[in-house]
Parts: C-alpha cells; sequence; structure tokens
C-alpha cells in the first residue's frame, strides 16, 4: 500500500514537472477595425438574367452595400477594391489566402448571384478566415431581385454576428421627422428609411406638426404625436396599411408615447393644469392606468427590456433628474446625480444600460449609465442635441443634432441631421437624408 | 306462567352456554411467558477452527482431491520444489542480501505480461503503463525530482540575485520581447462586451526556430456552447494573432524552457478603456 502511494505521489510529481509551461498574459492588442476584405459577386449564367437586372449592377451593388454596412460600423476597415488579386469567382470557390494575406487582409467575403428557374435571386455568400485559411460562414439566400438590398443587409448582419457574437443590426429601418420649410412654417412629415439611409418614403403628408415617433417591437405599428385639427394627441399607424387611429380621448394633451416590450402597451404622458403624469393604456381594452401622481412633471418614460421597470424624467426634485420606477408605478427612485439637467431616458434592449440627454453648462451631451445610475458616461457633445434611440442589438445609438451655420445678415440658421454614435463614443457617424431630420427612433431586426 | 319461566331460564341458559364454547373472546388466553434465549459470546477463531468430525472429514478430503484431479491450471512445468529453511537457523548477513535479490527476481515475471498480445498502436505502447518496470520508475523518479529539486534550488539563488526570472527560465526582458510580438498581431474585436469573462488560453508548441508546432485553444469547449458567442469570437482572434506571429523570435538558447508556451488573452483591460 505504501509503495502504491509512493507510485502514485511520483507519477503526480514527473506529470507535474514534464507539463511545466510558460504563461505570459496577453492585455493588449490593436484596436484598429478589423482588415476585411469584400470581393466582388460573380453573377453566374449571366444569360438568365434581363437587360434590366443587368443593368442593377447587383453583383457591385451588393458587395457595396455591404461594405458600406460594416464600414459604418466601425469594427471593420474595407480594402480598396482595386488591390484585389483574385477574380471573384476564384475567391468564391476556392481562394487561395497568400494573394489575400499579401494585402493583409485578415477575413474576406466573397458570394455568387444566381437567377433561379422560378426567377428568383439566389445570393450565396462565404466568409473566410484569411490567417487561418478556412471558411467561417457559408449562407444562400433567396428572395425577389427587387429585395436585393435586403439581401445584403442580411448577409452583413450574419457577418456582424459571425465576428462579433452579437446580433447585427443592419436590416432595420429608422422612422423620423422629416423637416423642410422656413423656421416659422416648419412642414414637418413622419418618415421611413433604411437604415443606411436608402429606401426613404414619407408616411404623412405634412399638413400638421408630428413628433416623436417610436416602432411597436414588431416594427409593424408606430406611436406618435400629431397636432391634428391643433390637438396634441398620441396616434397609432400600420405602417403596411397607412390606418390611422387615436390612442385614447383624453381631455388634455397626450406625448411622449412609447410601446411596452410585448408591444401590447403604450406608455406616455398626460398633461393638464400644467401638470403632467405618466400613464399606460393597453391597446387592446384601451383600458388606461394611470402611473405615477406627483405635482410635477414626469415625462419621457421608457420600459426596460424585461417590462418590469420604468425609466423617466421628473423635475420633482427641484431639477430635471432621471427615475426608474416599478412598472406598476411604485418605488420610484431616482438615479441621476450629477450635475446640469438629464432627460428623455431610453433602456437599452439589452437590460443593462439607459440612455439620456444631458445639458450642462449650455451644451447638450449624450450619455448612457446604468439602470442603478452608476457607470456614467458621455459618449458626445455639442451645441444641440437629444432624443437617443437604441439600435436593436443595444450597441449604438441614433439621435438628431441641430447645428449653426452663419448666415451674412440675418444671423444664424440651424439644420438638423440625423448621427449614430457606438458605445466606445469614437464611431460617430452622419446618417443621410433627403431633408433635414429629427426624432429618429429605430426599429427591432426584420429578420428575426 | 311457570312454563313461560322455565322456557326463558331454559333458553337463556341455552345461550350462554352456546357463548361460552363457541366465541372466542368468552376463551380464556393461553399464558404465553417470554422465552429466554441464551446467548453466548465466543470467539470466533476457537470455534471455526473446531476439527470436522472424522466421517465429515474424510468425505471433504475425498471431494478435495477428486476436484484437484480435475483442475488444469496450466500446461507450465510444476513449480520447483525447494527445501524449506530451518526456522531456528540464523541466516548470515550475505544470505540476506542474497534472500533479498532473489525475491526482487520473483516479483518480476516478464513472461506474464506478453506485448503482443495487447492490441494498441505504436503510439499508446509508449505510454502504456508497463507494471513490470514500476521498480524502474520509482529508482527514475527519485532521480529526477532530486534533479528537479536541486535545480529549482539554484533558480531560487539565482532570482535573488538578478530578480528577473520568472516562469520556470523566461526573464522578463524575454516575456516581454514575446509580449510585444503578439500585441502587434492580436486586433481586438471591438464589439465584445468587457463586462463578460474574456479571458482565452491558448496552448503553443515551439520548434527551435521559434515557428509555432501545433496551437490549441485549452477551454476549446467552451467555443461551441450556446450563449458563448463572445469566447468564440475572441478566440477566433486569438488565434489569427498567433498565426499571423508565426514564426516568433524567441531567446536564442533554453530552448527546453519555452518550447511549451501558454497565452492568456485578456481583452477586458482594452474593451473597458
Amino acid at each position: 500500500m505504501k509503495k502504491l502511494c509512493l507510485i502514485f505521489i511520483s507519477i503526480l510529481f514527473l506529470n507535474h514537472s514534464a507539463f511545466a509551461v510558460v504563461k505570459i498574459d496577453i492585455t493588449r492588442g490593436n484596436l484598429e477595425p478589423l482588415p476585411t476584405a469584400i470581393s466582388k459577386f460573380y453573377v453566374d449564367n449571366p444569360s438568365k438574367f434581363s437587360p434590366e437586372l443587368k443593368a442593377l449592377e447587383l453583383d457591385k451593388k451588393i458587395s457595396e452595400v455591404i461594405s458600406n454596412n460594416l464600414k459604418r460600423s466601425g469594427l471593420f476597415s474595407i480594402i480598396d477594391p482595386e488591390s484585389y488579386i483574385q477574380s471573384p469567382r476564384i475567391a468564391h470557390a476556392k481562394p487561395t489566402f497568400q494573394d489575400w494575406a499579401l494585402i493583409k487582409a485578415q477575413i474576406m467575403v466573397s458570394g455568387k448571384l444566381v437567377i433561379d428557374e422560378k426567377k428568383r435571386l439566389r445570393v450565396e455568400f462565404r466568409l473566410w478566415d484569411v490567417v487561418n485559411a478556412k471558411e467561417m460562414e457559408g449562407l444562400a439566400l433567396f428572395a425577389t431581385p427587387n429585395s436585393w438590398r435586403r439581401i445584403a443587409h442580411i448577409i452583413s448582419d450574419k457577418i456582424y454576428e459571425r465576428m462579433t457574437g452579437e446580433l447585427g443590426y443592419f436590416d432595420t429601418r429608422i422612422i423620423y421627422v422629416a423637416e423642410s420649410g422656413p423656421k416659422d412654417q416648419r412642414i414637418k412629415k413622419l418618415a421611413i428609411m433604411d437604415q443606411d439611409g436608402a429606401n426613404n418614403k414619407y408616411l404623412t403628408l405634412g399638413n400638421e406638426l408630428v413628433l416623436t415617433p417610436r416602432f411597436n417591437p414588431a416594427s409593424q405599428m408606430v406611436t406618435y404625436m400629431s397636432y391634428f385639427k391643433n390637438l396634441p394627441r398620441v396616434y397609432l399607424l400600420n405602417i403596411e396599411t397607412g390606418m390611422q387611429e387615436l390612442v385614447g380621448d383624453f381631455p388634455g394633451m397626450t406625448f411622449a408615447p412609447r410601446f411596452s416590450p410585448d408591444g401590447k402597451k403604450i406608455i406616455m404622458s398626460f398633461a393638464k393644469d400644467g401638470n403632467s403624469d405618466i400613464y399606460s393604456m393597453d391597446i387592446k381594452s384601451r383600458v388606461v392606468e394611470q402611473l405615477t401622481s406627483h405635482p410635477s412633471i414626469d415625462t419621457s418614460p421608457s420600459y426596460s427590456s424585461d417590462g418590469s421597470q420604468i425609466t423617466f424624467n421628473s423635475d420633482r426634485s427641484g431639477a430635471q433628474q432621471i427615475y426608474v420606477m416599478k412598472s406598476d408605478g411604485s418605488k420610484a427612485k431616482r438615479i441621476s446625480f450629477g450635475q446640469g439637467l438629464y432627460g428623455t431616458p431610453v433602456w437599452s434592449p439589452r437590460g443593462d444600460l439607459i440612455a439620456f440627454t444631458k445639458i450642462y453648462r449650455g451644451k447638450f451631451y449624450i450619455g448612457v449609465m446604468r439602470s442603478d445610475g452608476t457607470g456614467e458616461r458621455l459618449l458626445t457633445e455639442n451645441y444641440y442635441q437629444e432624443a437617443p434611440s437604441w439600435s436593436p442589438n443595444g450597441r449604438v445609438l441614433i439621435f438628431y443634432r441641430e447645428s449653426r451655420t452663419k448666415k451674412s445678415k440675418t444671423g444664424f440658421s440651424t439644420s438638423s441631421s440625423l448621427w449614430s454614435i457606438d458605445l466606445t463614443g469614437y464611431n460617430e457617424r452622419k446618417i443621410k437624408t433627403l431633408t433635414d431630420a429629427s426624432d429618429p427612433a429605430w426599429s427591432g431586426l426584420l429578420s428575426k | 306462567m311457570y312454563r313461560s319461566v322455565s322456557l326463558s331460564v331454559f333458553l337463556h341458559l341455552a345461550f350462554v352456554l352456546l357463548t361460552v364454547l363457541t366465541l372466542p373472546f368468552v376463551q380464556k388466553e393461553p399464558i404465553t411467558a417470554q422465552q429466554l434465549i441464551a446467548i453466548d459470546i465466543i470467539q470466533i477463531s476457537e470455534k471455526t477452527q473446531l476439527p470436522f468430525a472424522p466421517k465429515a472429514r474424510e468425505i471433504i478430503e475425498k471431494i478435495k482431491k477428486e476436484k484437484k484431479k480435475e483442475r488444469v491450471v496450466t500446461k507450465q512445468a510444476p513449480p520447483k520444489i525447494t527445501p524449506k529453511e530451518k526456522p531456528d537457523t540464523v541466516p548470515l548477513p550475505d544470505q540476506l542480501k542474497l534472500k533479498k535479490k532473489e525475491e526482487k527476481k520473483k516479483k518480476q515475471n516478464p513472461k506474464e505480461v506478453k506485448e503482443l498480445i495487447r492490441q494498441s498502436s505504436e503510439f499508446e505502447k509508449k505510454e502504456l503503463f508497463d507494471p513490470n518496470k514500476i521498480a524502474a520508475l520509482i529508482d527514475k523518479s527519485k532521480e529526477e525530482t532530486a534533479d528537479i529539486q536541486k535545480k529549482q534550488s539554484l533558480e531560487l539563488t539565482q532570482n535573488q540575485d538578478s530578480s528577473v526570472t520568472l516562469n520556470k527560465g523566461i526573464t522578463l526582458s524575454q516575456q516581454d520581447a514575446i509580449k510585444a510580438q503578439i500585441y502587434k498581431c492580436w486586433n481586438i474585436p471591438l464589439g465584445l462586451p468587457f463586462d463578460q469573462n474574456l479571458l482565452v488560453r491558448i496552448k503553443l508548441k515551439l520548434k527551435e526556430d521559434g515557428s509555432i508546432l501545433s496551437s490549441e485553444v485549452l477551454d476549446h469547449r467552451r467555443m461551441n456552447q450556446p450563449g458563448q458567442g463572445y469566447y468564440k469570437v475572441l478566440a477566433e482572434s486569438a488565434l489569427r494573432a498567433v498565426k499571423l506571429c508565426d514564426p516568433l523570435k524567441m531567446p536564442t538558447t533554453g530552448y527546453d524552457k519555452w518550447k511549451d508556451l501558454q497565452l492568456n488573452f485578456d481583452a477586458k483591460e482594452m474593451l473597458r478603456g
């Protein structure tokens, strides 16, 4: 028995000494975007493509849309296609990885377009790990040729997901208020577009003032505030059918509406006699519930991702601050304690952060804090900016900014535009719109 | 009147008699005195070694003999009959040594474990534990552990001198040189959440020229677990970094000390900013 113990101990000791390895901690690295090559998609059997389809140059455009999406995310740097050595056909079938390594690409995207018997567009794509010489992802998508942009967005999402471990946000839409005309006769219309600014459409004619449009979780309905017949009320609009209806006939003003995460309720502010409180309304039964009852201005409510809590801003402490309460209106607790005023709180779809607008010493900031009020981080600062809205993956914020441009005699003129910024605060980008734009809201992923 | 009274008396008597004879509760219970069981405490050895009865003994021995005749254990030659040593003889010291050697030889029985019979690959054979070589193993292990202990004690004295030797022989500056190479090659995926466990351990086997013989993610099971997308992304980026840095510029000496290398990739600090 003693001998056996000795053998066991000695073997253990032997192993320990034989497998002792040098351990080195790597805690730093390159924070540059990932060098990415996106090869032009090649057309298989071009004779099946009609002249109109050929004119669209989908092979080039799909790869362009993917490139732009990934580039805008700030996580990928797209290598100039001029430097690609391999033809798209070879790149898709069997790439020579050395050729892509030569131009310092770490990942490469290739694709193929086919028109099948049913005249559908089949788009194949492959994501390659150039360094480890292996395929990381390969998918085929079918759609009508007109939907090529959506296909490109879905492919972008797949690449983003594969390379970051998070859901993408490219196959989404943005609703906003399109503004035009002089300041005193401003025309405001509801408009909707793809997240990259393409496919812009107007949903209202501009006869009345519209504000704060918000998507429902299924991204089919929109709630917004309209001054129809000069009565500020909250409305519901079905994007597909264009049907519009009034949400509750309140005796005063209703504003700042937002859907609950399950889409069954609308939460909003109701103002009467200089006091505004927060109410929720069941869309089906139209049952209204008063959630706050305070002689101060409570507004901008937003549900947490699980629907159990609500964040809102209130001046009950003497200055506008952010509060969190239970979804039944109980246990309201102030969470913002920094200098300045805090407003427009929006809970992240991930549930971890609350985005807000902060006004301090005449400047406007967009920032985030944890739901308990700790870890406040200001992401961007400007002369005037507000109304942040989260991307569906909770990594990017969209907001609008007014910028002053100097005019010769009449003084300053302002223009408003949409901007996005990611949580790092480094990747700030302007979103192209046809007109001036404000009050943006991001939809959920369309291809869930 | 008299008749009816006598009939009633008769019937009552008949009823009482019937109950006494037939119903069980009227019967008297038998006296059940608790039986005393006598327990003797005995020593088992004394009793179990009792000699068999002479008849039984004869029968058992007969059966034993018959069984012995039927059983064929091996076809080997019968064991040699060695003369029994007298217990009262005191052995000399030389005889004792010889005795010990003989005992050792008896324990080693190479014919019992036949290597050819085992079906295993050549690779397995190298690692198969040979029970016949246990004694040799013990001796070796003793020697090796002693050597290692000596080496460690030597290193300790060197450490006290320069205080730069870490990880069994890799100096701090050598470590920094390796780190600097990997830093340049590692593109940290920017989208990863910094509040997650973002540690990826990669084990490398290196050639003498610093080129990578093999690389392995130590927690590779985690890569395919649901909800570990971040880990997979990070592990892949770390593997790319290793590949991009191949070959590593390693110290020209002490190959044995760095031929096995473990790189712990941790993006938390960088992503937190």
